[in-house]
């Protein structure tokens, strides 16, 4: 969009939520075609718009919520500026205030200002909190933690309202470790969207949870002690519930409160009344979202809001575009239990039919709704399982292919194969994406083809907000594909056809030990830099052997090959390994001694170890023998292996500590060590819920619970972070260490090279209930494999350093030249920065002297010579190796 | 080439197969490798993306039929024959004549200075 001149027409828009965002959206879309706007999003909140559907997953995962690509704020054209509440509005004038007093113009304004959760008018209802926003959310989340140790027991949670939301936040926060009870108003959950039996086969599957149900009647006052604590809730029918926390749930109240001010048509039960193109009563004012009452009616969906955005858009640049009308269609999946309507899922429409099966035992229940001859879809409900859910959804309103009940999956019925859908069919109706534009793009009709389900939802956007649609984004992408003769290569390189898990899985069941003999199975040509170190990692996890021996020294990549890490000048950083970074201050003065030695740069590392910078090759043997005498051994941070396993100091020392968190990390660490993988991962363990550990940060996180470990698994810090998430709670030591065991070993097994867990888990077909089933239920029956495989491990580990020291032959790879083996590389130029060596940059090295063939220079001799750019003094203790072969 | 500009390195027999082996003749060095059909291949060691002397520690393959050395630090991947950079048109790798006399290694860097 253009920078403002005097034909510029300037936006505005009041909220910064999920509407806000689509319609800044739509406005950036068509911005090339149609330059000349401004637009300006107030948020309310200091985030970015994000997405508020997602925020149980921050219950449980703090993950990061904000929607879609954060470049579009940088966009020229538009500016987000968060945290402006705006405090009234002048239509005459065309003018907004914010707090503070500043004033913005506008041409257009557009309201998007959602809406607030409802707090019934009950004594002591200011002691209750909302689940609403992102700050909510996490005060919710830090409220349990806190009360668990305030309380020295799980906080009892008493949740008001057993809507969509209510159920989420009682979900969330007893999965966190609260108890959580659902107070609500209607005879079953659910009750506006849901029928009773549905509701009823929903309350079982929320009650086999170990959540409570109090139906049928309302709370009356939150009883509190003197002192101000909750103790717990009075309800309506006599009963008290005991309660530490009590959070509201009971519905949304649109805030439409600058617009009554400023004399705006309301609609009947509040909310700013819009005609179908989404404008208010006052020409050049829209609104948008939640707030918006269409026919009189707000909605709290996202569907709905994304489609009224998407119309204002249209309409501010002279368009034609109309709001078809509410979709509310709802699914949702609450710790496992699945929950799905659309539709006219009450069956109100006249004569229409319901088709029905219901195992209240089992806690299943589907039914659809049909016309009455019986052949047009009007509506379904699903609880326990939505399985059919996806592929009715986009045929709402349609005749379908089949009898109504082939589509109950519960009672054993299998839907009609083959039955395509139309071009014509809603595939994503969050983002309006039809399934014939997704076809198209898989083809690459207009633009480059996306064969890939990354590509394919950033193009078209199908699947990107509540995600729902993507098992069936992804089955039209395959159909495409295979109808195209594309097959979708998975092979490791040009020389392996196989993926790496395919060929883990090959050389295990042949049993082959060499590159020799896989490359004569699997292989041509001479390999490559890719598949080399794949091979040597998977012999290595296969076979334990000393990984430069056999042939294998030249499968490595560049680290494995000197078992150090080469840096940007091709020396070498050397990392000993400190388990749990628990270390003697007797070892520490060796790592210094040797770095003081050596002339190394010193580092501590993110993961509690020690990083030693500038060894040459020739060095590595020298600095070694000193400290496997000292009894350290290589923490294998050149290795695609376990690193670290961080950890916090645990109950041993800390006040809040609640299991020994050292002593766990130790024991994991020395386990793991030198466990060859896909790539890196590491473990932390924290003592206590405060964390101190990041363990959620990491592929393996193990936090302390009173009872025992939580075990989480799939974190990640890097390019793309991400949360641990909750694999199993309240384990003892021994199932813990075994699921760790499975879990690896499942990782190592199935994993695409380079492929954190965090990727792994969620691109394996179920995701992490998958992995759970695997390791917590053994539901492939490979757990005593994965034990066994993970025993062998830990039997055949050695140092490989210690390995090293102890071979002549082994040695010989750490010579520097073949015809010089103990001579310094003469190019490599270290100056001297804030009293520690590093590499010289290029506009350094002619100043420097380089580190020549003859010029063995004894420690302080070099002050002698320059002072800022020393020249590294080569130790005596680093040439004792003789030279000659 | 006269006999004088070939440099003796070192014996045959300190090479093991793919695994480069750095050299230094004078004040230059040198990065060998053997291939298991026992061709000898002699390359510049330094790495033409970084500078840094390194490429004996790379990992040798091929591409079709072509022998390659990838650069161990960012992985460009040079033809061991012709010095080509398979991977960017920006970068030439040095490559120096190599041959073996009663089981002795031996390079001519006038060749390619």
């Amino acid at each position: 969009m253009a920078e403002a001149d005097a034909t510029t027409r300037h936006v505005v828009v009041i909220g910064g939520g999920p509407a806000a965002h689509r319609f800044t959206e739509a406005m950036a879309a068509r911005s090339a075609a149609n330059p000349g706007f401004v637009v300006t999003v107030l948020g309310e909140e200091p985030h970015l718009p994000y997405d508020r559907v997602a925020l149980s997953r921050r219950l449980v995962d703090s993950e990061d919520l904000t929607l879609g690509d954060r470049t579009l704020w940088d966009a020229p054209g538009i500016r987000y500026r968060p945290a402006r509440r705006a405090t009234a509005i002048d239509p005459a004038a065309r003018t907004v205030t914010i707090e503070g007093g500043e004033r913005l113009s506008w041409d257009e304004l557009v309201f998007a200002t959602g809406s607030s959760a409802s707090v019934p008018p009950i004594p002591g209802a200011e002691k209750g909190y909302v689940y609403r926003t992102i700050e909510d959310v996490d005060f919710l989340v830090a409220e349990v933690a806190r009360l668990r140790v305030a309380l020295r027991r799980p906080a009892n949670v008493v949740v008001v309202g057993g809507g969509l939301l209510g159920l989420e936040a009682a979900g969330g926060l007893q999965r966190l470790g609260g108890n959580s009870t659902i107070v609500h108003s209607g005879r079953w959950l659910m009750s506006a969207q849901l029928d009773e039996g549905a509701g009823q086969a929903l309350g079982r599957l929320i009650e086999a949870q170990g959540i409570a149900l109090a139906l049928g009647t309302r709370p009356s006052e939150i009883l509190c002690s003197p002192s101000g604590r909750v103790l717990g809730v009075a309800l309506a029918d006599g009963r008290q519930l005991n309660a530490d926390l009590v959070v509201f749930s009971i519905g949304i109240t649109p805030r439409d409160e600058l617009a009554r001010d400023a004399g705006l048509d309301i609609g009947p039960r509040g909310g700013i009344a819009i005609g179908d193109d989404c404008s208010s009563s006052h020409p050049g004012i829209w609104a948008i979202g939640e707030v918006a009452a269409v026919g009189g009616l707000c909605v709290g969906l996202v569907a709905p809001a994304n489609a009224m955005a998407e119309v204002a858009a249209d309409r501010i640049h002279g368009g034609e575009a109309l709001f078809p009308g509410i979709d509310d269609a709802t699914k949702l999946k609450l710790s496992g239990v699945e929950v799905a309507s659309f539709g006219d899922a009450l069956a109100v429409t006249e004569h229409s039919l319901e088709v029905v099966y219901a195992d209240p035992a089992r806690g299943l229940y589907q039914k659809i709704v049909v016309t009455g001859d019986a052949k047009t879809l009007l509506g379904g409900i699903f609880v326990g399982d939505a399985a059919p859910y996806t592929s009715l959804r986009p045929l709402l309103g349609r005749e379908l292919p089949a009898e109504p009940g082939a589509y109950l999956s519960a009672a054993g019925a299998e839907p009609p194969a083959g039955g395509e859908l139309p071009d014509d069919v809603q595939l994503c109706s969050c983002n309006n994406v039809s399934v014939g534009a997704v076809r198209s793009a898989v083809r690459g009709d207009h633009d480059e083809a996306c064969t890939e389900l990354g590509a394919l939802k950033a193009c078209t956007r199908a699947g990107t907000q509540c995600g729902s649609c993507v098992p069936l984004v992804k089955k039209i992408l395959e159909t495409e594909l295979t109808k195209a003769g594309v097959e979708v290569s998975r092979a490791l390189c040009e020389h392996i056809e196989l993926s790496r898990s395919e060929l883990f899985e090959s050389v295990r069941i042949l049993q082959l030990a060499s590159f020799d003999a896989i490359m004569e199975r699997f292989g041509r040509g001479l390999g490559c830099d890719i598949c080399k170190p794949v091979i040597a990692s998977i012999l290595a996890t296969q076979t334990s052997g000393y990984i430069l021996d056999s042939g294998r020294g030249a499968l490595q990549d560049t680290n494995d090959r000197a078992l150090a890490n080469m840096q940007k000048d091709g020396t070498y950083s050397v990392v000993p390994r400190i388990p749990g970074g628990e270390i003697t201050p007797q070892k520490l003065k060796v790592i210094a001694e040797v770095a003081a030695d050596f002339n190394l740069y010193t580092k501590i590392t993110g993961g509690q170890r020690i990083d030693l910078f500038g060894a040459r090759l020739e060095q590595l043997p020298d600095i070694w023998k000193v400290l496997v005498d000292a009894g350290f051994e290589s923490g294998q941070a050149y290795g695609k292996s376990l690193r670290t396993v961080k950890s916090c100091v645990g109950s041993t020392w800390c006040r809040y500590g609640v299991q020994d968190a050292v002593a766990m990390a130790i024991q994991l660490e020395l386990r793991y060590r030198g466990l060859r993988s896909p790539h890196k991962f590491k473990l932390g363990v924290s003592g206590c819920a405060r964390e101190c550990a990041e363990a959620r940060g990491k592929d393996i996180g193990i936090i302390a619970s009173e009872l025992g470990w939580n075990l989480y698994v799939g974190g990640n810090g890097g390019y793309q972070p991400a949360h641990a998430q909750l694999l199993a709670q309240d384990l003892d030591d021994e199932t813990l260490i075994r699921y760790i065991d499975r879990y690896l070993m499942y990782y190592i097994r199935t994993a695409d090279r380079l492929q954190r867990t965090a990727r792994w888990q969620e691109e394996l077909e179920g995701g992490l209930d998958h992995v759970r089933a695997v390791v917590c239920d053994d539901s492939l029956g490979i757990a005593d494999e994965l034990e066994a495989a993970m025993a062998a491990h830990v039997g055949n580990y050695e140092d490989e350093w210690a390995a090293t020291l102890r071979d002549p032959e082994r040695l010989r790879r750490f010579r520097s030249f073949v015809n010089a083996p103990t001579t310094p590389d003469p190019a490599v130029v270290q100056v001297t920065e804030r009293g520690q060596p590093r590499p010289a940059r290029a506009d350094e090295r002619d100043t420097a002297v380089p580190l020549g063939l003859s010029i063995p220079l004894r420690p302080g001799a070099a002050a002698a010579g320059q002072a800022a750019i020393a020249q590294t003094a080569i130790a005596q203790t680093a040439t004792s190796q003789t030279e000659g072969r | 080439m006269t006999n004088d500009d070939w440099v003796p390195l070192c014996s045959l027999d300190d090479l093991e197969p793919l695994w480069g082996e750095a050299a230094l003749v004078g004040g230059r060095q040198v990065a060998l490798f053997l291939l298991p059909d026992g061709s000898l291949h002699a390359v510049s060691n330094r790495c033409p993306a970084t500078g840094s002397y390194v490429m004996s520690r790379g990992i040798v393959g091929s591409k079709g039929a072509r022998s390659t050395i990838a650069s161990p630090l960012h992985k460009q991947v040079y033809d061991l024959a012709t010095g080509e950079c398979l991977s960017s048109p920006d970068y030439l790798l040095p490559t120096y004549p190599v041959r073996v006399e009663a089981g002795i290694v031996q390079v001519a860097l006038a060749e390619a200075a």
